[in-house]
């Protein structure tokens, strides 16, 4: 039980110091994709801790969403490529205030 | 008949507004020959009416002593109803002659001095309005309507030292006496709040048999009251401590001067106290002071003028010490000498510096006394008015001001005022000593300047004129007993006069005698004494009129400038301008955290996510 | 009905102008705007022949009014439509629409952009300042209080000047709103709390003035709720400390917009103490009288200082207000019957003189292109007319007696000299300082050597003459025959004077 959660919680970190620190934004969808996993992870150990099937439901809909949120981040990275031709993260940053 | 002449009286001085109304609105337009007309012309009309006037006050004096006119009710407001009302008395008659009578004469003067300069309508334009002004200040019967002459005055004062306006230094001048008379204005304003809310009344008739009821003797109150009715008189006749501008005023046109800054205007601070008389009365602290402004007033100016070399300043600081005589009379109470030594010393102070103005327009407007010399010969006429009118101003046995300032200087001895006597006495003394070094270095000695003579009558009437009333002007009886309380002098001391009358004679002719030796005989011992050590730091202190105006500018002129100059983007402003830079600041502050790049916002929601989940759990 | 025309004027008369230019020209706005301002005057001296003013109010703490109208408005709150005139507001209405007439007039030939809308602005504003003057409705008030606002704020945004050094018209004209629109919001508050607790003690719902003159406060609510009023009429007099929107809206202001500032806007102010917080809130206000009278002091001198250090004609004409508006404040909570009647001369010169001199200010700036006294110099040999004129309103301004001014100083000192002696005599050095201030600015700009790259100018036109020349005549004629004006609005300040009064006594405050 511990070793699960804590495993989720060493996942999300990793996957948010990723999204921090990497300017290649491949990378950052990819280190988004861990923190959703972590924390389908820590829904699954919870789950299995209770004995629930709520944690497995959850797990499904954040499967579905992940799947959605690359798609969408995909495409993003596309549109992004072909307007700036990098895939670097900082020249997007128009919305200076 | 007697009162249909002195219906007349608003005539007085509604010419010279008429005059000045006509000269201010044509601008200019019309020649110099018809703007003197009206100018002279509206004074000489208005000297006339009161010659008849006086001739019939004389002949058939009004029930009381004095002709009450009302023009309207100025005003009513919570019971403070003051009325524009014109009195005529002994003491106003007295007044409005020598305002309109020596006034006319210098007017006459003026049309010949001013002749040629651009500005020759307006010049007579502000004169009119200066002699309607002093016409209200001398016919008012209350002291709100007084006021209003009061500060006419002093406008048309401002208006002629700084009439020669493209000089900086004039308007500078003029701003000054303007500034430093209305100091002592407004300590006479606090004054009349005081008067009017312990006896309910501004009018000065009703004013002054109340006073003798509600206070008594020497009362806190009233003394504090007259101290400030002193203030005003103090500023407006040039006395201590508020006489630094007058020399200054000699900015003006020469005839200015003589009309503002010598006859009239600056004594109508004697004027005041004199019309108020009874009010001075009641409070002996006052009215000793008024004699030691007057008689320190005499011996600083008298000082001071023994060490000026502009011929007007020479006549200002001398004016200032004549007045000194007369606030010094008012000190000791002898109210009838003090308005006698008014006119007398309207006369020939008038004829001075009209005679001044001849010399200096002569001379092509030089006006140092040690550029001049040699004049007599030059100038016979004016010299001769010149020296009668320094002999009237020395007291010399005979002339107007002999008999003035004797009678001051006996009633003050009289009524046992010794100290005071003993600074009059010294005055003369410098008296004599100051107003021939300028004659001798003036008149006497070797020409220096090329001199253009003068003629015209309007050049020589005036003097002559004046020059016969400086002579015999002493023999004119002024009928004040009415207004203006007595002298009463014991007979032992009624045998004193001729022996104080010789003393006076005596030392200003040791004075005369002193000025001829220094500055006629011998002006090289002149020059070593003011070589010496004491000698220049002596002069050096008297030519800056002791101080005064240094310490003035120190005390009040300095800090009020800087205080200005340190503020001028106001303080208040920057600080409430504080509010939108806070504003500006806190919204960079903020602006700055919106800076585009996902890092930064994903850390920011992971440090918020931790404090929120830190909250929950250890709250 | 005859003091909703004198509202609705200005209104239409407004409207007509600015629909009106498209169709018939740039002239058409003018002199409808004149003829509107004209036909107001008219009406309102009409009243003023007609109207009894002196109808005795003593016992009764219910004013009298002497034309009044009220119809229903939302009655659900007890808001009603309503108006009322006596002797006060006659006067500040018949000085609203003279100067509304010269406002119009001076800007004849200043304004050539946007002739039709300026007109419109400068209509409203007089039409909403008249409003003010009138209502005696508090919610009716707070509206034609921030109706008046607007217009001014356009006024000044649209058609003001770029001054060298400033900040720009916007920048003032936004301070200018700011500063009045916050402080109105205040006043909100206050009208409101004043309304709840009258509801609280009586069960009635109103804003109606008379109904709430009869409101029982608690000593404390009533201070906050008179406080409330006090900082709304502060900014607007403006007192020291709430000043600073003044200089700068000035400065950037067009001449009509400045005329129509300093010469009514700021009445209103001194308006609303002597109708609204010394009758609504006595007590309160006899106890923070202190305070009141020693700022007014203050901004006395220290608005004299400041004048003294300007190099800006028209920003030093605007300081001076500043100092003039302190005496009023002095006046109007000494409230001794001859202080009030002091404040309404006084309100009424220096309306004229002040807007005399900002018409002046235009004048030359009009000639010059500069408003700065450095550049300035000399004037006097170079225009016959203007500088005679112009000393004439900067000696109205130092108070020489026979001139408006000085009846309304002199009354105010002389009246608040009993009650509180220290103020006076403080008060009274501003009367040397006024002094300094106005003899500066006759010597910058008037005397002196005339610049050396002078182009030449032309003198005051037929029109502008006739305009200076007619309110110097008002003004020496409030000087020596003040008794029109005084017995005008005796009775209504003797009204105001009663209910402060027995305040007075009962607080103890105000004595020395």
């Amino acid at each position: 039980m511990e070793h699960g959660l804590l495993l989720a919680a060493a996942l999300f970190s990793l996957g948010l110091l990723g999204v921090m620190v990497r300017r290649n934004i491949i990378f950052v969808l990819m280190c988004i994709e861990i923190m959703m996993n972590s924390a389908a992870l820590a829904f699954i150990v919870a789950g299995s801790r209770w004995q629930q099937a709520d944690g497995q439901i959850m797990f499904t809909l954040i499967i579905t969403l992940a799947a959605a949120e690359a798609s969408i981040g995909l495409a993003l990275v596309l549109q992004l490529h072909k307007r700036f031709r990098t895939l670097d993260l900082d020249a997007a940053a128009e919305m200076k205030g | 008949m007697s009162d249909k002449l002195f219906q007349l009286l608003p005539l007085v001085f509604i010419l010279p507004l008429i005059g000045f109304v006509l000269l201010a609105f044509v601008r200019g337009r019309i020649s110099e020959n018809v703007a003197a007309v009206i100018g002279v012309g509206s004074v000489g009309l208005s000297a006339l009416l009161t010659l008849l006037i006086g001739m019939q006050f004389m002949s058939h004096p009004p029930a009381g002593g004095a002709y009450t006119e009302l023009l309207w009710n100025w005003m009513n407001a919570g019971g403070f109803a003051p009325k524009l009302a014109l009195r005529l008395d002994a003491l106003s008659l007295v007044m409005m002659s020598v305002v309109t009578g020596v006034g006319f004469m210098i007017h006459l003067s003026a049309s010949w001095y001013m002749r040629g300069d651009e500005g020759y309508a307006r010049f007579f334009s502000y004169m009119n309005l200066f002699i309607a002004s002093m016409l209200f200040l001398v016919l008012g019967d209350n002291l709100l309507f007084l006021y209003l002459g009061w500060e006419g005055v002093g406008l048309t004062s401002y208006l002629l030292i700084g009439f020669w306006y493209k000089d900086v230094e004039n308007g500078l001048a003029a701003r000054k006496a303007f500034v430093v008379t209305r100091v002592g204005d407004t300590l006479m304003t606090i004054g009349l709040f005081m008067l009017f809310h312990a006896l309910g009344t501004l009018n000065i008739q009703d004013l002054m048999q109340q006073a003798q009821t509600v206070w008594p003797q020497g009362s806190t109150e009233l003394t504090v009251a007259t101290f400030l009715l002193l203030g005003g008189a103090v500023g407006k006749s040039a006395q201590l401590p508020l006489q630094t501008w007058l020399p200054d005023a000699m900015a003006g046109p020469t005839p200015v001067s003589a009309l503002i800054h010598a006859a009239t205007m600056v004594t109508a601070g004697v004027y005041l106290i004199a019309r108020t008389h009874v009010l001075f009365e009641l409070s002996p602290l006052t009215l000793e002071c008024v004699g030691w402004v007057g008689g320190l007033t005499l011996l600083l100016a008298g000082f001071t003028a023994l060490t000026q070399t502009d011929i007007k300043k020479i006549l200002a600081y001398s004016t200032m010490s004549q007045i000194g005589y007369m606030f010094l009379a008012l000190g000791v109470g002898a109210w009838q000498p003090a308005i006698f030594h008014l006119m007398t010393h309207a006369f020939f102070k008038a004829l001075l510096f009209l005679a001044a103005g001849s010399v200096i327009l002569s001379v092509h407007h030089e006006q140092d006394i040690f550029k001049m010399g040699g004049l007599r010969k030059q100038l016979p006429l004016t010299f001769w008015c010149f020296l009668t009118g320094s002999l009237a101003l020395v007291a010399f046995p005979g002339t107007a001001g002999f008999f003035s300032k004797d009678e001051i200087l006996f009633e003050a001895y009289a009524n046992g005022h010794a100290t005071l006597y003993y600074m009059g006495l010294f005055g003369a003394f410098l008296t004599g000593i100051y107003t021939f070094r300028l004659i001798f270095i003036a008149f006497f000695g070797e020409p220096q300047a090329k001199v253009h003579v003068p003629h015209g009558i309007d050049h020589s009437l005036p003097l002559l004129v004046l020059a016969a009333l400086s002579l015999l002007g002493g023999l004119i009886h002024l009928p004040l007993d009415s207004v203006l309380p007595e002298a009463h002098i014991s007979a032992a001391m009624q045998q004193m006069e001729r022996p104080l009358q010789l003393a006076s004679v005596a030392v200003s002719l040791a004075g005369i005698a002193i000025a001829w030796f220094l500055f006629h005989r011998n002006r090289a011992l002149a020059a070593s004494i003011k070589a010496s050590a004491v000698g220049s730091l002596l002069f050096r202190y008297w030519r800056s009129a002791w101080g005064f105006d240094w310490l003035y500018d120190l005390l009040f002129v300095r800090p009020y400038k800087w205080l200005a100059q340190i503020n001028r983007d106001d303080v208040i402003d920057v600080i409430v301008g504080g509010i939108p830079v806070a504003f500006h600041r806190m919204n960079a502050f903020l602006s700055a955290t919106q800076n585009g790049q996902l890092r930064w916002y994903a850390g920011a929601m992971g440090i918020g996510a931790c404090l929120v989940i830190a909250v929950v759990v250890f709250l | 009905m005859i003091l909703v025309w004198l509202i609705l004027l200005p209104f239409i008369g407004g409207l007509l102008c600015w629909l009106g230019e498209r169709v018939m020209g740039i002239k058409f706005p003018r002199w409808v705007a004149l003829l509107t301002m004209l036909l107001s005057l008219g009406l309102s001296i009409m009243l003023w022949m007609q109207g009894d003013y002196s109808l005795a109010q003593i016992g009764t703490s219910h004013p009298q009014w002497v034309v009044e109208y009220q119809v229903a408005w939302i009655p659900r709150f007890g808001i009603s439509f309503h108006l009322g005139l006596d002797g006060l507001s006659l006067l500040l209405v018949v000085l609203t629409n003279l100067l509304g007439v010269m406002a119009v007039v001076c800007s004849w030939r200043e304004i050539s952009d946007k002739v039709g809308f300026f007109h419109l602005n400068l209509l409203w504003n007089l039409g909403g300042v008249v409003g003010v003057f009138l209502a005696l409705d508090l919610f009716l008030f707070f509206f034609l209080w921030e109706m008046m606002l607007v217009p001014m704020y356009f006024l000044i945004a649209l058609w003001g000047h770029n001054t060298p050094g400033g900040k720009g018209r916007i920048h003032a004209a936004m301070k200018f709103f700011i500063y009045t629109q916050a402080s109105g919001l205040v006043m909100l508050v206050a009208i409101l709390g004043l309304v709840f607790a009258n509801y609280a003690s009586s069960g009635v719902i109103t804003f109606d003035y008379n109904d709430l003159l009869k409101a029982h406060l608690s000593p404390q609510l009533s201070y906050l709720l008179m406080l409330g009023f006090f900082v709304a009429f502060a900014v607007k007099m403006p007192v020291l400390g709430f000043h600073s929107w003044l200089p700068d809206a000035h400065s950037q202001a067009p001449t009509a917009g400045s005329v129509d500032l300093a010469g009514i806007l700021l009445k209103t102010a001194a308006y609303g103490m002597l109708r609204y917080l010394l009758p609504l809130f006595p007590q309160a206000s006899a106890s923070f009288a202190p305070v009141a009278m020693w700022l007014g002091v203050a901004g006395i001198i220290y608005a004299a200082i400041m004048a003294y250090a300007q190099t800006d004609m028209k920003r030093l004409v605007a300081y001076t207000s500043i100092s003039h508006m302190g005496f009023v404040m002095i006046g109007i909570f000494a409230g001794t019957q001859m202080a009030l009647q002091g404040v309404v001369v006084q309100m009424i010169a220096h309306g004229i003189s002040a807007a005399g001199l900002f018409i002046l200010c235009g004048e030359i700036y009009e000639r010059l292109h500069t408003r700065d006294m450095r550049k300035m110099g000399g004037l006097w040999s170079r225009f016959p007319y203007l500088p005679p004129i112009m000393l004439f309103f900067c000696v109205a301004s130092l108070g020489l007696p026979g001139l408006g001014n000085f009846v309304g100083e002199f009354l105010i000192l002389m009246g608040s000299f009993k009650v509180a002696t220290a103020v006076t005599i403080a008060a009274t050095a501003g009367m040397v300082l006024s002094v300094v201030y106005a003899l500066i600015l006759v010597q910058r700009a008037l005397h002196g050597v005339p610049n050396a790259e002078t182009h030449p100018v032309s003198d005051l036109s037929k029109r502008e003459l006739v305009m200076m020349l007619s309110l110097m005549a008002i003004l020496a004629w409030v000087g020596l025959f003040p008794q029109t004006i005084l017995n005008t609005s005796n009775a209504a300040m003797h009204n105001v004077q009663q209910i402060y009064q027995s305040a007075q006594a009962h607080s103890g405050a105000g004595t020395p």
